[in-house]
């Protein structure tokens, strides 16, 4: 299977990733490449086969209870963020 | 080059040695921390080295022991890889993305080993987001093979690797999605244990596929994985996959007999892509195995070939779902004066990753896209419904898989940036038991041209103990794992 520059574009997009001139041919490539790889999956026989849900056979998603367990560390994670003010994240401008 | 010395040859020793009193956990850390700072240049196998915060802890630790308190790892240093939350220090993954991020809480197993006693020398370099079979996706810069330092260590956990293997730390934390762990310490001729999924928490690791991630290690030797697994292993209500069962004493078992005990060959692990002299080492270990006792026979994984294909499916799916939270507003790299929110988003996340991530997260994006997703997805998650079900029919003849861990020895840096498929590739053995989520360990059986060969077991869910077992009982007869380098000797 072969990929495009326009599929390549249109991934990228749906992803949020800014690709530059040069990277765009390269993506157009090496992910061709890995689609037809596997495109070998197509011969496997999985007709009634289930597709698998968890690692661990037998086992689903545990649930807990609707408890508050944690306290409040706002303060202490925005320590990371790029831009805070006033306790809120900074970001550009959505409603003009 | 010449380093200082390094204080003992195994976890096991320095457990020995401080309850002895023969050295103190300061004198120890201060020599690994020696070891470490002069070969840092030649290997780049760190990150970060927190070397104050090593000598306080370990400081703390002889005077816990002088009191009578702790455990038998109290003061044992070790090292974390990049991928674990450590609280107030850097936190990378070994991406541009997170090379300002500074975590604000410890990883579980993080947690679980301080508690233990354990003094934390650093965190270890690492692929970046943990993609990659080489160490060359590192932001930081690739990690070199301490027995060829012109060869990859393998990854992603190829600071882990060749941390221990130079012994600039005694042990290291590792993490392994679909050989990350095993196929380094292959290549580096270490131990390597991948545990059952679910068996160690996973809280605090940083996402890349949530189905098939586990952490685990990589040390000297089989005995020391058993002293360190235990600490880190069990329920963890902060994980949703965490396993509620509980966590045997991995080293009461260690020297149990292997008489009667059934090995399986996989066929499909002796394929032509195997390099022929690492076959050769793999069949002599096997001769080791069943003079100890051990019976040997032939199984057959016939869908274990599609494994590659179905993970280049299954874990870049994961990857482009987990690294969403990668977005500039929140914490992680923020591009330069952005025109816009979209803008925001994708000039931080084009230029915060690096292009193997960026690669799997579009491969991710495609196969969840719509119109591919049966085609995809859904038709990856069926094959790796027959991948495991080929796994459960060889257990219920067999007690313990074993094949090679890698198709040859490491290879060197540059040699496989070209073509992911045939980086890709390097993966072929170790992936199926990621996708079945089984436990997997990699054990040093050998050379071929001067370079590491490791042998891989893979057993039933929640078979660490009797994997560890057959690997120490292996280790009591063979010295493989005991070997260093040359220039860290």
């Amino acid at each position: 299977m072969s990929l495009n520059r326009a599929d390549i574009e249109n991934i990228a997009r749906l992803a949020r990733l800014e690709l530059t001139e040069t990277e765009i041919p390269v993506y157009v490539d090496s992910l061709s490449r890995i689609f037809a790889f596997v495109g070998e999956l197509d011969r496997a026989p999985t007709a009634g086969i289930a597709p698998m849900a968890h690692p661990l056979p037998g086992l689903a998603q545990r649930l807990r209870p609707d408890e508050v367990a944690e306290s409040d560390h706002r303060e202490l994670y925005q320590r990371n963020a790029p831009q805070v003010e006033a306790g809120l994240y900074v970001v550009p401008k959505v409603i003009e | 080059m010449s380093l200082p010395a390094a204080p003992a040859a195994t976890v096991a020793e320095l457990v020995r040695g401080l309850a002895a009193k023969r050295y103190s956990s300061v004198e120890l850390t201060r020599a690994y921390l020696d070891r470490v700072a002069a070969a840092q240049p030649g290997l780049n196998a760190f990150i970060t080295v927190t070397g104050e915060a090593a000598l306080a802890a370990a400081a703390r630790a002889d005077e816990a022991r002088a009191a009578g308190r702790g455990g038998p790892l109290t003061g044992v240093p070790l090292a974390h890889k990049d991928i674990f939350c450590t609280e107030g220090v850097l936190t990378t993954c070994g991406s541009k993305m997170l090379a300002n991020f500074v975590s604000p809480y410890d990883a579980t197993v993080v947690a679980g080993l301080r508690q233990a006693g354990t003094v934390m020398l650093g965190k270890l370099n690492m692929d970046e987001f943990a993609m990659g079979s080489s160490n060359e996706t590192s932001f930081f810069g690739p990690v070199r093979n301490p027995w060829d330092t012109a060869r990859v260590p393998g990854g992603s956990s190829g600071g882990s690797a060749a941390a221990v293997a130079a012994r600039i730390a005694p042990a290291a934390t590792a993490t392994d999605t679909g050989g990350s762990i095993r196929q380094p310490a292959a290549l580096c001729g270490v131990t390597g244990i991948k545990p059952t999924y679910g068996r160690v928490s996973r809280y605090g690791m940083i996402a890349f596929a949530s189905s098939l991630d586990q952490g685990g290690l990589i040390t000297v030797s089989a005995e020391d994985a058993a002293l360190l697994l235990g600490p880190m292993s069990g329920f963890d209500p902060r994980d949703s996959t965490s396993v509620d069962s509980p966590v045997p004493d991995y080293t009461a078992t260690l020297t149990d007999s292997l008489d009667g005990l059934t090995i399986g060959l996989v066929k499909e692990f002796f394929d032509d892509g195997l390099d022929a002299d690492c076959g050769a080492r793999i069949r002599e270990a096997i001769s080791v195995f069943e003079k100890q006792g051990a019976r040997v026979r032939e199984v057959s994984c016939p869908n274990l070939p599609l494994s590659v294909p179905t993970y280049y499916v299954v874990a870049p799916a994961e990857c482009s779902s987990n690294l969403a939270r990668f977005d500039g507003v929140r914490f992680g790299h923020r591009c330069e004066s952005p025109k816009n929110l979209t803008d925001l988003y994708s000039r931080s996340r084009g230029e915060g990753f690096g292009a193997e991530v960026k690669r799997r997260i579009m491969t991710g994006t495609y196969v969840l896209s719509a119109g591919y997703y049966d085609a995809y997805y859904l038709k990856a998650q069926r094959v790796r419904q027959l991948i495991s079900a080929d796994f459960a029919r060889a257990f219920s003849e067999c007690d313990l898989l074993l094949g090679p861990t890698s198709p040859t020895p490491a290879f060197r840096i540059g040699d496989k940036c070209d073509d992911p498929i045939t980086m890709y590739l390097n993966d072929i053995y170790t992936i199926g038991a990621n996708l079945a989520g089984l436990p997997g360990m990699s054990l040093p059986c050998g050379f071929v041209g001067g370079l590491p060969v490791g042998l891989q077991l893979i057993g039933p869910h929640f078979s660490e103990a009797r994997m560890l077992n057959a690997a120490h009982r292996y280790q009591m007869e063979t010295d493989w794992h005991l070997q260093v380098p040359a220039a860290f000797a």
